[in-house]
């Protein structure tokens, strides 16, 4: 199967920093893909590449057949942002809409469904999350971990070809992030292809296909879940030294 | 202290003092609603991408900011009258009001899209949504909430700033007061009363926002705290 | 164009625009340091003063205010010139603002001030004086400032009751030349010159205690 994500030679920089070096990795469709390392390594931002957040300096990145390079336009920004989703590692829930009115947004604004339409869909995707009573709260009512679970389900509501995780459970307690990391499990154990970025090692060496430890802006070493108990590099023994 | 106080002259003109506060109101409610829209706008121009347009709304905000409504509306009456405009007192009297509410407006607006967070703008970009439905949909609306009493104080001062149009002889309470005046010699105790008017109707405008922020923010309605 | 008299006419008059506003906000900001006092008292009497007070001036128009002081005070026996009217309702009427500035700043010193003040065994008053309002005052500097431009452009009303000030002066001038716009554009810019290095100023001030908050 072709891949539904390729990087290939991305390279990003702030200014004299230079944050992504020639990152190229692939994600196969229907898999799940973890990128770890260190803060400053240039994972989160991969990430926000993928989804045009970030315009990259050089190389090029396929995402669902949409291609983003240094001069992408907001026309080709708004098609990619149809079927990628993203949930971040603050929720960014909109504080003034409901739970329900956070999910239906986009979806009536966006896909134009109708109001009863979105309304049947956004109960569904809360169900899905484990949320369906919370329909009518603010988000400010809700715990972190709910919060986050809303914001998958916002995500989720717009039927992405793909997902992705800005270290969704980094704001969390331990005991909230449990519940967060089961509703990721169940998407990914219901084909969804997702990309995150994540410090949970015994989640992505659980959940992910394929994992890409990243240093120093540059892909460091890539491969399977088995990777981490036999690292190549001294920098990725170091790393996964220091997790546990 | 020999003076005795006269209000007898109510009796006979508390029509007219009815009058000018409905002619008050009419005034103040015209100018705050187009001097927010006018301001809103001048709001987004202020955060906007092109430098130019910040630049340009900027310089209009200072300029307006920077000097007396009086002056303002002197221009503006006097000022159009005298290259051939002739316009109504009232309607240079709203004119200029809104001008002077536009940029009040515009900094508190500013100010409240500027506390919406980044992320918030990320998001709904990543929801597909079109920067107009994020302006709209995601951005202004807890801009306007959070920012909102700040709000109400500016057009409660608004309020009581029209009686400056008593200057330009267009109708209001104030210019009401001072042909009363004229015609009974009983300055201050008309005065008095007008300024009890005034304390009354900001009263009555306070309440009446505070009404609409239920209305128009659902969230405060039934949380009851600020964003 | 204007003439040489005229315009040392409006520098003139610029004179009395400065003065008036500084009477304002000189004994103004003394009674609303007052009132501010007063409005975060611990007695609810004065509470309440503070509050009535502030929430008549601030619902009243200052035009009407300038009426009322003029008539007023010639009832009450004080033979007063226009610009004594003036200033006594400029200083009623800053001051009901300067309080409620103020007594937000004065609430904006977190209460671990207060608790820090008391482990020191500072005399209540002590506290108060020495720890909270010195910073109550410096959190609210910007808005301070900021009311110091709203007082500069509101001298203007002075020339409903015929103070000699910059507005007075140039609307003389406008009815012997009939040049609206450019005698009322001069005027703007005089105002806008004492006006903007105030607010100028004030955002400074801003800036800088975000940043020293952050």
């Amino acid at each position: 199967m072709s891949p539904i994500v390729k990087l290939n030679n991305v390279s990003k920089s702030f200014g004299s920093l230079h944050v992504l070096q020639g990152v190229s990795f692939d994600v196969a469709a229907g898999s799940v893909v973890a990128i770890i390392g260190r803060s400053g390594s240039g994972k989160s931002t991969a990430l926000r590449c993928i989804n045009g957040l970030e315009k990259i300096n050089s190389g090029e990145i396929t995402v669902c057949n949409h291609h983003l390079h240094h001069d992408v336009t907001r026309a080709q920004l708004r098609a990619l942002h149809l079927d990628v989703g993203i949930v971040f590692q603050s929720y960014n829930l909109f504080p003034h809409l409901t739970v329900g009115q956070n999910i239906m947004l986009a979806p009536r604004w966006v896909r134009k469904q109708s109001k009863s339409e979105a309304h049947e869909h956004a109960a569904e995707v809360l169900r899905k999350v484990g949320l369906a009573e919370k329909f009518d709260a603010y988000p400010e009512q809700l715990s972190g971990g709910q919060q986050q679970r809303v914001a998958i389900a916002r995500s989720l509501a717009m039927e992405p070809k793909l997902m992705l995780f800005d270290e969704v459970t980094s704001a969390l307690d331990p005991e909230l992030t449990g519940e967060v990391l089961k509703v990721m499990e169940s998407l990914a154990r219901d084909g969804m292809t997702m990309v995150l970025v994540t410090h949970e090692m015994a989640f992505a060496k659980g959940v992910a296909d394929k994992i890409v430890f990243m240093h120093q802006g540059r892909v460091w070493e890539e491969g399977g879940g088995e990777m981490l108990s036999a690292p190549q590099t001294p920098e990725l023994r170091q790393f996964v030294g220091n997790g546990l | 202290m020999t003076y005795t106080f006269d209000f007898s002259f109510l009796a006979e003109y508390w029509p007219q003092l009815l009058k000018g506060l409905v002619q008050t109101a009419q005034l103040s409610l015209l100018s705050i609603i187009f001097g927010f829209l006018l301001g809103t706008l001048l709001a987004i121009g202020r955060t906007a991408q092109s430098k130019l347009l910040r630049r340009i709304c900027a310089i209009y905000v200072e300029a307006i900011r920077n000097t007396p409504l009086l002056v303002q509306m002197f221009m503006i009456y006097f000022g159009l009258a005298s290259v051939g405009f002739k316009l109504s007192a009232e309607f240079c009297a709203v004119l200029a009001i809104v001008i002077n509410v536009s940029s009040y407006t515009c900094e508190i607006m500013r100010a409240g899209i500027e506390s919406v967070r980044k992320g918030q703008r990320e998001a709904s970009d990543c929801l597909g949504l079109t920067w107009l439905q994020s302006l709209f949909l995601v951005v202004l609306p807890p801009a306007t909430e959070r920012v909102y009493p700040a709000l109400v104080s500016q057009f409660i001062l608004i309020m009581l700033a029209t009686s400056l149009v008593s200057q330009i002889s267009a109708e209001e309470l104030t210019s009401t007061a001072a042909r009363i005046d004229s015609m009974t010699f009983r300055s201050f105790e008309i005065y008095t009363v007008v300024a009890l008017i005034y304390i009354g109707l900001a009263f009555v405008f306070r309440l009446g926002f505070w009404a609409l922020s239920r209305l128009v923010f659902p969230r405060l309605r039934r949380l009851g705290t600020p964003l | 164009m204007l003439t040489t008299f005229q315009m040392q006419a409006l520098l003139t008059a610029a004179v009395w625009t400065a003065g008036l506003s500084l009477i304002a906000f000189v004994l103004g900001g003394a009674v609303g340091l007052l009132i501010a006092v007063m409005r975060v008292s611990a007695n609810r009497v004065l509470r309440g003063i503070a509050f009535t007070y502030i929430q008549i001036v601030q619902g009243t128009p200052l035009l009407v205010m300038m009426m009322l002081a003029f008539f007023g005070l010639s009832i009450l026996g004080f033979d007063l010139t226009p610009f004594a009217a003036a200033s006594f309702a400029m200083v009623i009427y800053s001051s009901a603002y300067f309080g409620e500035i103020w007594r937000g700043g004065i609430l904006a010193v977190p209460k671990t001030q207060w608790e820090a003040a008391e482990c020191l065994a500072l005399h209540p008053v002590q506290r108060f004086w020495l720890v909270i309002i010195p910073q109550g005052l410096r959190i609210s500097t910007p808005p301070t400032v900021g009311f110091m431009v709203q007082i500069v452009k509101n001298t203007s009303l002075a020339s409903v009751i015929g103070v000699a000030e910059l507005t007075y002066t140039s609307k003389l001038i406008n009815n012997s030349t009939f040049q609206p716009f450019i005698i009322f554009s001069v005027v703007a810019v005089l105002y806008f010159c004492m006006c903007y290095p105030l607010a100028w100023w004030s955002r400074k001030l801003e800036d800088k205690l975000n940043v020293a908050h952050r």
